[in-house]
């Protein structure tokens, strides 16, 4: 099997908020604890107690990829990924425009775009969360899992029904 | 192997944590171990970079001076930080005998020195006063995402004197502080002022602690709150901020935290994470919360019912965790718990109140406290009362805790008749009435009737206004109201609620693993170290033997655990496995760069200990007083348990091996046997010239 298949999957119904994710992100990467150097960030609704993780989706045809003017982001088949090339990246913003889910960030310290680059294959944050919220699974496997939570929660409402008939 | 890390050689000896990042899960092959970043940390000058680097801010809201400080090393290696450090400054900044709300009481908002940096759960807010409750120390502790927030805004402390003319908030952002006007604010529930601030400053990600309306009215008992539920509910913290105008403290934060030696400490900090996640009973309060413990303890016979009548709620099924779980699964969906700042143990349910009157709010919870106050305490088995009460404890900003046990020991006064429908106002105030024990907690909060206002004062006020012998039927230390567990049958719990350094309390000192019943060689194990102890220790629950060291190597280590910052369920309180002072130095080193042994954490705990006791012996603490000493109500000696399992009914403390026990308490923390710190004692622990003024 092609190892290179591997994507982060996100369950936001799992996550807890803790935050984690974003404070090992920036340590891993940086070496420093600051939320606002994490390629991960967890998005809040408080008052209804919803927390989504959102991270880059490192899409097929990635619009980062395709805005970038001076062609300094590709997509990396060994590790599956959208990476930035700092040596020619000139810092415009374009990619944190053009993207859908907000996932490319801009570090306001070092003066550049940062994104998460699946730490090389060994997601921290996968790592890190223990209820795996945030999980690294095979491309082709991500659907396998909705569909057999939704086969589920379908035999779940048809039994509930069942019951229901007889009951009546 | 010798280990160079960053070119700083290892001071702590062998190091076992594995320098390999790949080592977890999903690794692919071909993959190199990405380098940590070049180490940048060294500090520039005044910059604020390393955590230690945090600052000190004081603040006087009456003259709207503000003075920003750093906190000097040598501060830092007495106190630490968190509540230590709180201590030293509320002892340094307050005159004898002040008015707790008037301007002079001084408020400490602080996070402990590892706040924020790559060590597991670092979140606890802690608050510090001279408490209106108890007149003596006032200090309170809580989760949430404030203290991170405020570290990256570049602060540990803020000490705030004075009082505002108006409502005022402040704002503190990346090393600057302002004073805001909080006109609008002033009336709003906790988390409604939340939001308002957010809103104003067109900031979501803006963490605030704010008071409620009970706050305001000065309730003795208010809340100092951060997002829906965290509360920093002892001891009348909120009250304080309300005497100042201060509605609340708004936080936000995206400076750097340098940690000293990052590859280590991130990897140390998985292993910690690792044991932490590993326990058991962390596992189930990630699944049931802290319900799981009150149903454990009610099963069993150790949860106060009917303001101390009985030891046991019985019939209660729809009050059981399991119960709470449903209604979390139902209104929410199965992933339904939730977490406090890099969290593993997410031990906070949420829900929504499923019918009655409150239908449909959404709140976090509830917790034993909530569990006690609204279920065991007033005689109540209804969830829906249980959840409802617990939302409108958490948008008024009262102490749940302290309003539980106070609405019924008022009702046990109804009982008795020594109240009556006169003073209040007509309410039926038996026990088991939901409806009226819920009108109470608004009575409470908004002053409204003769009663409301009363115990809004707190139970001592309340006793001498109430009069005939209403202060005998009060289950309270130092003023303050006991947690809803009942301590009959476990002579080392009875220690630690009575010498309490914040009044009635099981965080202070509490041996929870005691009621575990572990060999003796596993207690000695864990209760020899740091400090050699060679005396007795007994396994059983019911004995006196050995349990003043329990207490007391207890108290030390709650102390180092506020001092780091870090949450409560992440030592050695509910599980026996969990870490403590040898697993310390290492987190401590590596996230700031601080050297420090476990024998020095140690004494560092002990004198922060010794300087919360030189306060409240300041503000009158005396070893007999039932009002303001370390000791218990008659109830506990006179009255054996009615109910519970075979080793708890017909529990109760013996006087004198009780009066025993705090003797050997005493011998241990160095104090005469009225509680008077020895001189050496003080020369011991570095404090005979306190208060000092280094800050």
């Amino acid at each position: 099997m092609e190892p290179a298949g591997k994507v982060l999957m996100i369950d936001h119904e799992k996550c807890t908020g803790c935050r984690l994710c974003e404070l090992v992100c920036a340590v891993k990467h940086d070496g420093v604890s600051n939320p606002m150097r994490s390629r991960i960030r967890v998005m809040k609704w408080e008052q209804e107690g919803l927390y989504i993780p959102m991270s880059c989706q490192q899409c097929q045809d990635a619009p980062c990829m395709n805005g970038c003017p001076v062609n300094a982001i590709s997509h990396n088949e060994t590790l599956n990924r959208i990476e930035v090339d700092y040596d020619i990246c000139i810092g415009c913003r374009t990619c944190v425009s053009v993207c859908p889910f907000g996932a490319m960030n801009f570090n306001t310290i070092d003066r550049k775009v940062i994104k998460c680059d699946l730490c090389d294959g060994d997601p921290q944050c996968v790592r890190f969360c223990d209820i795996k919220a945030v999980d690294y699974v095979d491309a082709g496997d991500v659907s396998i899992m909705k569909k057999k939570e939704a086969a589920h929660r379908l035999f779940a409402a048809n039994k509930k029904a069942a019951a229901l008939q007889t009951t009546m | 192997m010798p280990h160079l890390w960053n070119g700083v050689p290892s001071v702590l000896g062998e190091t076992d944590i594995t320098p390999n990042p790949g080592a977890g899960m999903g690794c692919q092959p071909g993959y190199r171990p990405k380098k940590f970043a070049e180490k940048e940390t060294v500090k520039k000058g005044g910059v604020i970079k390393m955590a230690l680097d945090r600052k000190i801010a004081l603040i006087n809201l009456s003259t709207n001076e503000i003075e920003i400080k750093p906190i000097p090393m040598e501060v830092r290696k007495k106190y630490l930080g968190g509540r230590g450090l709180d201590a030293y400054l509320l002892f340094n900044h307050t005159k004898k005998r002040i008015d707790p709300i008037g301007p002079e009481n001084t408020l400490i908002i602080s996070g402990g020195i590892l706040t924020a940096t790559c060590a597991s759960a670092t979140a606890r807010t802690h608050v510090m006063a001279k408490s209106p409750l108890t007149g003596l120390l006032g200090s309170t502790n809580m989760g949430g995402f404030f203290a991170p927030e405020l570290a990256w805004a570049g602060f540990h402390h803020l000490v705030i004197k004075g009082r505002a003319k108006n409502p005022v908030y402040l704002f503190v952002q990346n090393g600057e502080i302002e004073i805001r006007d909080a006109a609008n604010l002033w009336g709003k529930t906790t988390t409604d002022t939340q939001w308002y601030i957010r809103e104003e400053l067109g900031d979501d990600e803006v963490k605030s602690c704010v008071i409620g309306p009970a706050g305001e009215n000065l309730v003795r008992f208010a809340n100092v709150m951060t997002g829906i539920k965290n509360s920093g509910g002892r001891t009348g913290m909120g009250c304080v901020m309300g005497s100042k105008n201060l509605k609340a403290v708004a936080a936000r934060g995206t400076m750097d935290i340098h940690l000293a030696h990052p590859q280590e400490a991130f990897e140390y900090n998985k292993r910690f994470i690792d044991q932490i996640t590993s326990a058991k009973v962390n596992q189930t309060q990630g699944i049931l919360g802290t319900p799981f413990i009150w149903g454990a303890t009610n099963c069993w016979g150790g949860v106060r019912t009917r303001n101390f009548q009985y030891n046991q709620l019985e019939y209660a099924d729809d009050v059981e965790p399991e119960r709470f779980d449903e209604i979390a699964t139902e209104t929410i969906g199965p992933y339904h718990m939730t977490a406090c700042f890099g969290c593993q143990i997410h031990c906070r349910a949420q829900y929504k109140i499923p019918s009655g009157p409150y239908a449909g709010k959404y709140d976090e919870g509830p917790e034993y406290t909530s569990q006690g106050a609204f279920a065991s305490e007033p005689g109540c088995r209804s969830a829906e009362t249980v959840l409802a009460g617990n939302h409108l404890v958490d948008q008024f900003g009262m102490d749940n805790l302290e309003t539980g046990s106070i609405i019924s020991w008022a009702m046990e006064l109804y009982e008795e008749g020594i109240l009556t429908g006169k003073e209040t106002d007509g309410l039926d105030l038996c026990f088991g009435n939901d409806k009226a024990l819920l009108e109470m907690v608004e009575r409470i909060c908004y002053r409204k009737g003769w009663l409301g206002d009363t115990l809004a004062d707190g139970g001592i006020p309340a006793a001498e206004k109430i009069g005939k012998d209403a202060f005998d039927y009060l289950i309270q230390v130092k003023g303050m109201n006991n947690l809803h567990s009942d301590e009959r049958a476990t002579p080392a719990l009875a220690l630690n609620i009575a010498t309490a350094s914040r009044g009635s309390d099981h965080l202070r000192s509490r041996p929870a693993i005691d009621l575990y019943h572990l060999p003796e060689e596993v207690l000695r194990k864990i209760y020899s170290s740091p400090m050699p102890y060679d005396g007795p220790l007994s396994s059983e629950h019911t004995s006196y033997d050995g349990k003043a060291w329990m207490v007391y190597w207890q108290e030390n280590c709650y102390m180092a655990v506020d001092c780091l910052g870090i949450c409560k369920y992440h030592t050695l309180f509910l599980g026996a496995t969990l870490p403590n002072f040898e697993d310390w130095p290492k987190v401590i080193y590596y996230n700031t760069g601080l050297e420090l042994t476990p024998k020095e954490i140690w004494t560092i705990a002990e004198r922060g200990n010794m300087i919360e006791r030189m306060f409240n012996l300041r503000e009158g603490l005396t070893r007999n007083d039932l009002r303001k000493g370390d000791t218990l109500n008659h109830r506990y000696f006179d009255e054996p348990c009615r109910r519970g399992a075979p080793d708890v009914i017909g529990m109760s403390i013996d006087r004198k091996k009780f009066d025993e026990m705090i003797d050997e308490f005493y011998t241990f923390k160095g104090l005469t046997k009225n509680g008077r710190p020895k001189a050496e004692t003080l020369k011991r622990l570095n404090l005979e010239k306190e208060p000092s003024h280094l800050l």
